[in-house]
């Protein structure tokens, strides 16, 4: 029984000294080439969501940022840095609300807990086309209580609601917590990446994935960053 | 017991009657061309069949009022003239429902589906899949690109599965989620499905139609009155179907060609 | 002639004298047992259904346990309310319609009506109801499986059924299920009317003439003709179909079709031949239903008249010609299915045509009852209910076989009344005629004709109040099968929902009355005589209940047609089929 607390102690030290000498891999993601002119959604079928914007919203799968900048990549080591098996505690939400999907690119541990919510006057139904993983196809009427699921195997699952066949999101499935999605500006950062050689992996829904090897030496930013050939349809 | 069954039936009969007499519920205002032939016959069915309906159960309940109970002593008697009468009456009386109904309602059939459509009708592709409509129109160009199932793509809003890298005539198609087109023109509707079977229904227009998948239909109407109605789809496709609608926008011509014009600038 | 007996002889033991039975009395109340779970199922299943339908955010506390899927916290989801749907259309039409008034009131009484020891084919007999069960049991073993029932309707239009699980949730094995549970009840119900035809036919007791047979007798030989061939033709239909779902054939599934952005990999197939196999089982069907329930109810009406119908051949001819006319009419369910419009009105005339014998049939009912000597009980009661039901449910059928009306009440609450008016309350009520009526031969005790007739009331006031306002709902336009009504012009009908959905909760609690008399009186009754009803027809010779070989060994000897009664000069108001007593009876038209 004594041999826990000396355990405890040097499974400490040793996170904080990883930390300490933590390196991260920072950059932007942006694309070349004329994207595909995201059209106008047409919500009319289903009113109670049509009148919750303003102006008609557009189509997500390409969404740009100023200078080139393209959102919605995920970036994630896919190799070098061994799978911590730690599955964060917290649950990761995905809402429906005005007939769309927030966040439009949901990334999420393998057995992270998944929480679906509908936030809209109307029925969806949440359609994960899985393929590795279980595939399953739920209604979900308003004012139910939230799905509960998760995933086990690594997988890009694209999401669709079939009442609304406009709506399309993704769910990411990865074996790593090192992942980042690109925001507004394309930027994205990995922090917190002990010593080693790595791969790094981003991946747009439409555009595919690239890869880039670094290796991280001690306590450094390396700057790596992705560049995507836009699709003109 | 006879008797409170012969007064039960009777009032059944005619409190039954009294919502289609009164019209509490009717069919909406009809806004086609061939819809007042379809109101007319149903119309007359109506009459018909209420009058059947009526007479039928108002006999019942005479005849159960008038001989429930009666015992050993009481003289049987059979109906006046039997069977053969029966028959007859029956032949006859159906016989002529049958062929009036049948004649009259052959032409308003016909008008829907045996005349082809006008030349210059607006032709307009609807496509059904689970669980929206959506409808193409041709564009400047006047020709509709050819669909390609394996490029459909709707979380990208390629409904219709064009291709406009390599198809030009698709590029100019407008897609939209309504149905707008001109009032007092005609419209060729032609009817397709991406995934099972649906239907196209909108009441005020009277017409009805199934979406096959992998057979290709087309109807046609000319709606008379400009305004919003609702498009519904009537056959059981999933568990969106109840869900399933879009809207019918009649417009006048000049807003017509300004709702092309502001979706072909989209 | 009745050599059926030779087949086997008296049943020894408990498995053998009420499990695998080859006794075609015990297989009769096998199949009303097995309707009677069906029927209370079904009717949950609807009540679950409307409860949804007007009350959509209430909850129906657990439920949950039921589907935790389907039902989650117990409110029930679109697919959920079509997996309901499907089941209750699946269970009432062949579970309830086919097998109550058809295969278990026929079973019982056939053979005992012509004078027959057994059927002709004992062993098919127990194999066709054994069989029938392992259906049932296959069907709701849907509601189990993890993606629960199917949500295609009773009908199971192809595509929709036949691509499997990217079509929608309950796609997958349930769907798979009901294919190999309704396959299999094709097998049982080819197997049994085989039976039928082949028994009315060779096993009839000297004497017994075909025109001597009672009304209820050749209605049961009707429709086993209409059953054999409507069978026949859904089976294949559905063996193509489960091919399509696990061997990848494409015999109803087109090519091109993406479902759920998958394309899918089938080519070639038609979902049209699916809808002609279908409806030409699905058409007959409906008689099916429906004629035993003509033949039982005319059966009784002239025992509670104590006088014979106007005319037995006319009767018998119209029911013959609705069994023809019914094969040439399925079109009529595909006015607006893409099929030639030309066909829609070839199809249109033959379903308006059969009008003219179900005319017929309710004007002979009807002036028979003129000058008849009607007494009221609750098995009368419910024959005379099965009229009214029959008039109402049939005149609108007027409507839907014309094409052109039918492009506007297709698909609407319009058809739903019309159904369950004519095909569904109207035979159930010949079954509850049957059952007030029969039971106390089937069992040896009388029922409580008191509670009968209330059940009677509440059923008829009941039934109207719940399917006359579905008419004026199609009439406005509501759409059938939709779990929710989100369309703006279905809102102003929401009352007209309401009041059916009291309706139907008060009209099904008040069958818990028929369930208390008919338990009740099984164990608690006053023992049956031969004949409680004075009735002529041979069933009522034999003890309540019969022995196990009928007529005790002796074989019958028929001297008369079915339905003499109050003939002049006789001892009594009636003589039985098999009285040899002479007198001069009235000449049958």
């Amino acid at each position: 029984m004594r041999t826990k607390p000396i355990l405890l102690t040097l499974l400490t030290l040793l996170v904080c000294s990883s930390l300490m000498f933590a390196g991260t891999v920072s950059g932007k993601v942006t694309y070349t080439g004329t994207p595909a002119k995201q059209k106008p959604i047409d919500m009319g079928k289903e009113p109670s969501c049509a009148k919750q914007h303003a102006t008609p919203v557009t189509g997500e799968t390409v969404v740009t940022g100023p200078d080139n900048a393209l959102e919605n990549v995920v970036v994630y080591v896919s190799s070098g840095a061994p799978d911590d098996g730690q599955v964060p505690s917290q649950a990761v939400t995905f809402e429906q609300k005005g007939c769309q999907y927030i966040p439009h690119v949901l990334v999420m541990h393998t057995n992270q807990e998944l929480k679906i919510v509908n936030s809209d006057q109307t029925s969806h139904n949440i359609h994960p086309l899985a393929k590795v993983n279980r595939e399953w196809n739920k209604s979900q009427p308003p004012g139910t209580a939230p799905i509960v699921d998760k995933y086990d195997k690594p997988e890009f699952i694209s999401v669709k609601c079939n009442v609304h066949p406009w709506m399309h999101g993704e769910f990411a499935v990865l074996s790593t917590n090192h992942y980042d999605v690109s925001k507004g500006g394309g930027d994205f950062k990995l922090p917190n990446l002990p010593p080693g050689k790595y791969t790094i992996t981003a991946w747009h829904e439409d555009y595919g994935t690239q890869t880039a090897d670094v290796t991280i030496t001690g306590n450094e930013t390396k700057d790596v960053n992705f560049t995507f050939k836009a699709k003109a349809y | 017991m006879g008797k409170f069954f012969a007064v039960t039936v009777a009032i059944i009969a005619i409190l039954s009657a009294i919502p289609i007499v009164m019209n509490y519920w009717g069919p909406p205002a009809d806004i086609s061309t061939h819809g007042a032939a379809i109101d007319d016959q149903l119309h007359e069915t109506m009459w018909e069949a209420g009058v059947s309906f009526l007479a039928a159960q108002l006999v019942l309940a005479l005849f159960v009022w008038q001989f429930a109970g009666r015992g050993r002593n009481d003289k049987l008697k059979n109906f006046p003239g039997g069977a053969k009468w029966l028959v007859i009456a029956a032949f006859l009386f159906v016989g002529t429902e049958i062929l009036a109904l049948g004649v009259i309602g052959q032409k308003a059939w016909a008008t829907v589906y045996f005349a082809a459509p006008d030349k210059d009708a607006v032709t307009v592709q609807a496509q059904a899949g689970q669980f929206a409509f959506y409808f193409r129109y041709p564009g400047p160009d006047g020709k509709f690109g050819t669909p390609r199932p394996d490029k459909i793509d709707e979380g990208n809003q390629n409904f219709f599965g064009l291709d406009p890298e390599n198809d030009v005539a698709s590029r100019d198609d407008i897609v939209a989620g309504e149905l707008a087109v001109p009032v007092n023109r005609q419209v060729n509707l032609l009817m397709h499905s991406k995934d099972v079977g649906h239907s196209f229904y909108v009441r005020e227009l009277r017409i009805q139609q199934d979406f096959v998948p992998g057979l290709d239909l087309a109807v046609h109407f000319t709606a008379t009155k400009t305004g919003q109605y609702e498009i519904v789809c009537t056959q059981l496709c999933g568990l969106g179907h109840y869900n399933m609608k879009a809207y019918l926008n009649v417009l006048s011509q000049e807003d017509f060609d300004k709702w092309l014009k502001d979706k072909s600038a989209q | 002639m009745s050599e059926a007996a030779a087949h086997h002889g008296p049943p020894q033991g408990f498995i053998r004298k009420y499990v695998f039975s080859l006794d075609h009395k015990i297989i009769g109340l096998q199949y009303y047992g097995l309707a009677l779970v069906a029927v209370f199922v079904g009717m949950f299943l609807s009540w679950l259904m409307r409860f949804h339908l007007v009350w959509p955010n209430a909850a129906i506390p657990g439920l949950q346990l039921l589907s935790k899927v389907g039902a989650p916290g117990g409110l029930i989801t679109p697919e959920y309310y079509l997996s309901l749907l499907t089941m209750h259309g699946t269970l009432m039409v062949f579970f309830v319609l086919t097998n109550a008034p058809f295969a278990a009131f026929g079973n019982y009484f056939l053979p005992i009506q012509i004078g027959a020891e057994d059927m002709a084919f004992p062993r098919f007999n127990m194999m066709s109801f054994w069989t029938t069960f392992v259906a049932f049991v296959v069907l709701l073993a849907a509601f189990v499986v993890p993606d629960g029932p199917p949500i295609s309707g009773w009908t199971a239009y192809a595509p929709l059924s036949a691509i499997g699980k990217d079509a929608g949730p309950g796609l997958d094995m349930g769907q798979n299920l009901w294919g190999i549970s309704i396959a299999i009840f094709c097998i049982a119900s080819l197997l049994g009317s085989l039976n039928f035809i082949a028994t009315t036919l060779d096993l009839r007791a000297k004497g017994m003439t075909l025109m001597r047979m009672p009304l209820s007798t050749w209605a049961w030989f009707v429709t086993s003709c209409i059953a054999l061939l409507a069978f026949a033709v859904l089976l294949p239909a559905c063996l193509l179909l489960v091919l399509d779902r696990v061997a990848g054939t494409s015999f109803f599934v087109p090519a091109g079709l993406v479902v759920s952005d998958h394309l899918q990999p089938h080519s070639g197939g038609s979902p049209l031949l699916w809808q002609h196999l279908f409806w030409f089982f699905g058409h007959p069907e409906v008689y099916i239903a429906i004629l035993p329930a003509m033949g039982i109810v005319s059966h009784i009406l002239i025992n509670s008249m104590r006088k014979p119908l106007l005319s037995h051949k006319v009767v018998i001819g119209s029911m013959m010609a609705i069994g023809f006319l019914s094969y040439m009419v399925w079109g009529h369910h595909m006015f607006l299915s893409g099929m030639n419009p030309f066909s829609a009105l070839v199809f249109s005339f033959p379903t308006l045509m059969i009008t003219i014998p179900a005319t017929v049939l309710t004007l002979i009912w009807l002036g028979s009852l003129y000058g008849s000597r009607l007494q009221i009980t609750a098995a009368s009661l419910f024959a005379l209910g099965f009229i009214s039901m029959f008039v109402s449910g049939g005149v609108s059928g007027f409507f839907l076989a014309q094409p052109s009306i039918d492009i506007y009440l297709h698909a609407t609450y319009f058809v739903v009344g019309h159904f369950h008016l004519v095909m569904g309350v109207a035979a159930i009520f010949g079954v509850f005629a049957g059952t007030y009526f029969w039971m106390p031969k089937m069992t040896g005790r009388m029922m409580n004709e008191t509670l009968g007739k209330i059940h009677f009331w509440l059923s008829f006031v009941g039934a109207y109040c719940i399917f006359m306002p579905f008419h004026y709902l199609g009439l406005a336009g509501n759409v059938r099968r939709y779990s929710s009504f989100v369309d703006d012009f279905m809102a102003p009908l929401m009352p007209v929902h309401k009041f059916i959905t009291i309706a139907a909760l008060c009209t099904g609690a008040a069958q818990l009355i028929f369930l208390y008399n008919l338990i009740h009186s099984r164990f608690w009754g006053p023992p049956a005589p031969v004949n409680p009803w004075n009735a002529t027809s041979l069933e009522w010779t034999v003890p309540s209940p019969p022995p196990w070989n009928n007529f005790g060994g002796v074989h019958p000897v028929v001297y008369h047609d079915p339905y003499q009664y109050s003939v002049e000069g006789a001892k009594e108001d009636f003589i039985m089929q098999n009285s040899p007593e002479q007198v001069k009876t009235t000449v049958r038209s």
